[in-house]
């Protein structure tokens, strides 16, 4: 029953992403998705993922949104004038797409139209949970950090670029004089020994 | 029961994604739909991952760097998102259509 409500907000607030009015509603109804997955994600059993979801999707993403779209004046009415001219085109590949998904889906693992009901659908009985119970956070760091640590390394490198990138492409005209910037040969070349400094005010009597 | 409610629910959000993403004027709701989409690829991951792999979950640790590179992308994205705001005023895509205004 919980799978249902969790669904059937996260199937309404898709929708209403793409068909809300004002930009500000179509970057909140993305939030309740997210914690909409992360309920279902729960449901799972699996409590690292569920916590990760709302820390980095809603905390970070949701967040660098809002601050976007608050920052500029956005067009608040969409004229919905452009969507019919793409309908027939992108209808057609849409039912293919959904037509060739069906060719997936409706199988014997995992049952969807009452076609396929006369096979009892498989029960995954998970043996590893009754010798020794992992967690979450156990099994992922298992892998994560002893054989691919590698892997692991490489986006923070990537998300280190992405904020250097983000930094250089929003320096305006007018911060490229008052960034304050180093002389980095000059900054090696000061030593404190060798550093004699004159004082003109005395800052206790003034 | 659940294994199909799930992998079509993330079939669902990714169609939703795609529709949102190709027929959008804004750039902001756009870039929210790509956000969509590589949430329902995180689920589909870390359903699969969750039945079928319960030893090692590879899916769920794909589904972290994909996390991190969502991250990354949104951040170039709202950058990119300012800068061309800052040079044309507006937001709509169909604008953008000319090489050098």
């Amino acid at each position: 029953m919980i799978l249902s409500v969790l669904s059937s907000l996260v199937l309404v607030s898709g929708l209403m992403v793409v068909r809300a009015k004002n930009p500000v509603h179509s970057v909140l109804f993305p939030i309740l998705v997210f914690c909409d997955t992360s309920g279902l994600l729960l449901l799972l059993g699996l409590d690292f993922s569920a916590m990760i979801f709302p820390v980095v999707h809603i905390g970070a993403i949701a967040v660098s949104f809002l601050f976007v779209v608050m920052m500029f004046h956005i067009q608040i009415a969409e004229i919905h004038e452009e969507v019919l001219r793409y309908l027939p085109v992108s209808g057609i590949i849409g039912l293919i797409f959904w037509w060739e998904m069906f060719f997936i889906l409706d199988n014997e693992t995992i049952p969807l139209l009452p076609t396929q009901r006369n096979t009892t659908s498989l029960r995954y009985t998970v043996y590893a949970v009754k010798v020794r119970s992992w967690t979450n956070l156990e099994t992922l760091g298992n892998l994560l950090y002893t054989y691919y640590f590698v892997w692991f390394l490489v986006p923070s490198l990537i998300l280190l670029v992405a904020m250097i990138g983000a930094i250089v492409l929003t320096m305006h005209r007018t911060t490229h004089g008052a960034v304050k910037r180093q002389d980095v040969f000059r900054r090696n070349a000061i030593s404190f020994r060798r550093t004699i400094m004159r004082r003109t005010t005395d800052p206790i009597t003034r | 029961m659940m294994l199909e409610h799930i992998l079509v629910l993330s079939a669902y959000l990714f169609s939703i994604g795609i529709y949102g993403l190709i027929t959008s004027q804004n750039m902001v709701r756009a870039l929210m739909c790509l956000e969509l989409i590589l949430n329902a690829v995180n689920i589909n991951f870390v359903t699969f991952s969750d039945f079928f792999d319960s030893r090692q979950l590879k899916g769920n640790i794909f589904s972290i760097f994909v996390i991190a590179i969502a991250a990354a992308e949104v951040a170039i994205g709202s950058a990119i998102v300012s800068s061309i705001y800052r040079t044309r005023k507006s937001t709509r895509i169909n604008q953008s259509t000319l090489l050098n205004k």
